[in-house]
């Protein structure tokens, strides 16, 4: 096995999928040549030549909707947006044409696409390269949403994510592209989209989280653990639409309290759908209310304070013994 | 009935210059007119914005301000664009467009708080007419048209200029917006600085149209394509562009040749896809040294000059970082209370996460 960072996992899986079928394709703004700003496809066009591998023009919307019809005619396309907040100006081909081709054709067609897209805080990044904007993909029907939190899930949730036969965002921190190293296998394998991880085993609270989280949330718990020998289960969703609500009842039919940690806005995102889903299917198993611990509904403010407006483990650590002690 | 033409346009236009490389004047019908006052002025700005550029760039490296984009050898578009215009006229700018915004008015500190994130950074002060910098390329060209439509509305004479690159001049926002402008015969000018790259993908990946300028045909407005080297030109377009606008006869699309001598942003690195001959045939073209050899030739600047205003201008970016770095941080509470005019209650209880 190799020792590899999230980014390395990421064009790994890629190197992998490539060779392995000659109808994936990757492009977007200036990931041929130079391998994108992060340099995440470097050395990806020099192997397999401009056909597979190539830049386009600045915009956005052409990309999502040359995406579609590569889709149509056979293609695997894993499309790059740039960064996060330029999401918007390729919505329309994302939310409405890629993720109801299969709706609209009765099944004629599909969209076999990965949207690629770095996002993520605490990186001190220009406005709008950050924000978490994954609640908006995940309100539309016929996407899948994935955000991984290791080097390892990356590469087997990528190479899932280009076999998938429906369109899925990808969505990659910033902040976890360098963070650390981890034995990644150098074949192909798969992490099942739509599966849950739990990441830690424990027996008073869950934490169920994604991304960056996960590890602001394992800080939190190895401090719960030390000073009041909190035991905190912790699950990473990794796919964020659909989530996986079996693992997370099976968690809470144990720990018989949640809390839900994301880096987006608290209100109607995904934190609020799991609490939802939770409510649903595993009330009668609750001791206390399911609470979110969350950026504040206020537009992400670059570099100046985001390190206090990201959640922090003092934050988690308050919302845990708030559940705690209801 | 007219005739619809069987070949509309397949030819390269040619870049209009005032000033040939070594600072003569090649094309006197388009010599703007400019008083020896307002040349030097010119030059000053040219040279105070090099001076900026080049602290900004180590003050990035200190990790004293956040994101910054150079503008080095984009002086002459950038200075000569917003001289050719009123103080009443409004700027639309992209995120490099900081010097445009800086001599129409914005204060200097605040580019830098901007630049660190602080909000305050884009609270532009009463009576300058500017946006703050936009991230999301293209989104501009279309606010841009909505205030040239308000000035019309409202029979103002003022016009909008707006910014773009080349890479910028791919987005759908920018088709968009030309076509709204030729629609509504808009008092717009559409100002792409033509550098050559877009991050790192060249020109000719960008579009197979043989100029940026061809792009105005097709919504019916008028384009021009300018050595954006020469501050001459690039004045002269504007006013004539700036004219029309307030006569009533439309927008203007004007397609600068210009380069950035540094990489896209502090943290791109240019070797990977320039040559160093390109950059040093671009460098022979520098904006700076051209126009001081036109003025020297005048009498009206010497290197002492030079020296000067380099002085003057670092003392000047040296005050205003230190101001920027005093001004208060924010706060989240305070972020929260400038969401709305009156913060809903929801949001008066998240304050309490933040104490
Ligand atoms: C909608 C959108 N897509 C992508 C980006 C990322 N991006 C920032 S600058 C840039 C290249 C811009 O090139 P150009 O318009 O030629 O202007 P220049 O930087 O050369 O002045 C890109 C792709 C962005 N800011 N906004």
């Amino acid at each position: 096995m190799a020792q590899m960072n999230m980014k390395e996992a990421i064009r790994d899986a890629l190197r992998v999928e490539l060779k392995r079928d000659p109808n994936v394709l990757l492009f977007g703004e200036d990931v041929g040549h130079v391998g994108g700003v992060f340099r995440a496809t470097e050395g990806l066009q020099k192997e397999f030549g401009e056909e597979r591998v190539f830049d386009t023009p600045l915009a956005e919307s052409a990309i999502g909707g040359l995406a579609v019809g590569l889709g149509i005619q056979g293609f695997r396309p894993v499309a790059e947006i740039q960064f996060v907040g330029f999401i918007f100006e390729a919505l329309d081909q994302m939310a409405i044409q890629a993720s109801r081709m299969r709706y609209r054709s009765g099944g004629r067609y599909n969209s076999p696409i990965v949207f690629r897209t770095p996002f993520g805080g605490g990186v001190k990044a220009a406005e709008l390269h950050t924000d978490s904007l994954e609640g908006l993909l995940t309100q539309t029907p016929g996407i899948k949403v994935v955000v991984p939190s290791n080097p390892y899930d990356a590469k087997g949730l990528m190479i899932a994510s280009i076999r998938d036969n429906d369109p899925v965002f990808f969505m990659e921190h910033l902040n976890l592209y360098h963070a650390f190293r981890a034995e990644v296998p150098e074949n192909d394998y798969v992490v099942e989209l739509g599966k849950a991880n739990v990441v830690r085993e424990g027996s008073d609270v869950t934490i169920i989280t994604y991304g960056m989280m996960v590890h602001t949330s394992i800080k939190a718990a190895d401090e719960l653990e030390k000073t009041k020998g909190i035991k905190v289960e912790i699950i990473d969703l990794r796919t964020i639409s659909p989530i996986d609500i079996d693992t997370i009842v099976a968690s809470i039919q144990k720990t018989n309290r949640a809390i839900v940690v994301q880096e987006a806005q608290k209100s109607a995102g995904v934190a609020a759908e799991v609490i939802a889903q939770i409510n649903e299917k595993a009330i009668l198993h609750l001791e206390a209310p399911v609470l979110r611990v969350a950026g504040p509904d206020t537009v992400y403010p670059f570099a100046q304070i985001e390190d206090t407006w990201l959640p922090t483990p003092t934050r988690i650590i308050d919302a845990v013994n708030k559940v705690l002690e209801f | 009935m007219s005739k619809v033409p069987y070949e509309v346009y397949t030819e390269e236009v040619e870049a209009l210059s005032v000033l040939s490389p070594d600072g003569e004047i090649i094309n006197k019908d388009k010599l703007p007119k400019l008083t020896d006052d307002q040349l030097k002025e010119i030059m000053y700005r040219m040279v105070f914005t090099r001076t900026w550029d080049d602290r900004a760039v180590n003050l990035g490296r200190q990790g004293r301000l956040g994101f910054y984009a150079p503008v080095s050898g984009q002086e002459a578009t950038m200075v000569g664009s917003e001289f050719a215009l009123q103080k009443e006229d409004f700027i639309a700018p992209g995120y490099r467009d900081i010097p445009q915004l800086v001599w129409h008015g914005l204060p200097l500190y605040q580019a830098f708080l901007y630049s660190r994130g602080h909000q305050h950074g884009g609270q532009i002060p009463d009576g300058v007419n500017v946006l703050m910098p936009q991230i999301i390329i293209g989104a501009q060209i279309l606010h841009a048209m909505g205030i040239a439509m308000g000035y019309k509305l409202k029979k103002q004479k003022q016009v909008v200029i707006t910014y773009t690159g080349d890479g910028g001049s791919s987005e759908g926002d920018f088709y968009e917006g030309l076509n709204y402008a030729g629609v509504y015969k808009l008092p717009v000018i559409f100002f792409v600085q033509n550098n050559g790259y877009a991050i790192t993908t060249p020109f000719a990946k960008q579009t197979a149209a043989l100029s940026i300028a061809h792009k105005a045909v097709a919504a019916g407005i008028k384009g021009v394509k300018i050595d954006g080297m020469d501050v001459l030109a690039v004045i002269k377009a504007v006013q004539e562009a700036a004219e029309r606008g307030r006569n009533g006869e439309g927008a203007t699309l004007i397609e600068a040749v210009t380069y950035r001598f540094r990489p896209h942003s502090l943290s791109d690195d240019a070797t990977k896809y320039r040559t160093k001959e390109e950059e040093g045939e671009w460098n022979e073209k520098d904006p700076i040294a051209r126009f001081a050899k036109y003025l020297e030739k005048k009498g009206l600047w010497t290197e002492e000059d030079t020296a000067r205003v380099k002085e003057e201008a670092k003392a000047k970016v040296n005050e205003e970082i230190k101001k920027a770095e005093k001004t208060e941080k924010m706060t989240i509470p305070g972020l929260i209370d400038s969401m709305f005019e009156k913060t809903p209650k929801h949001l008066e209880e998240q304050k309490a996460d933040f104490k």
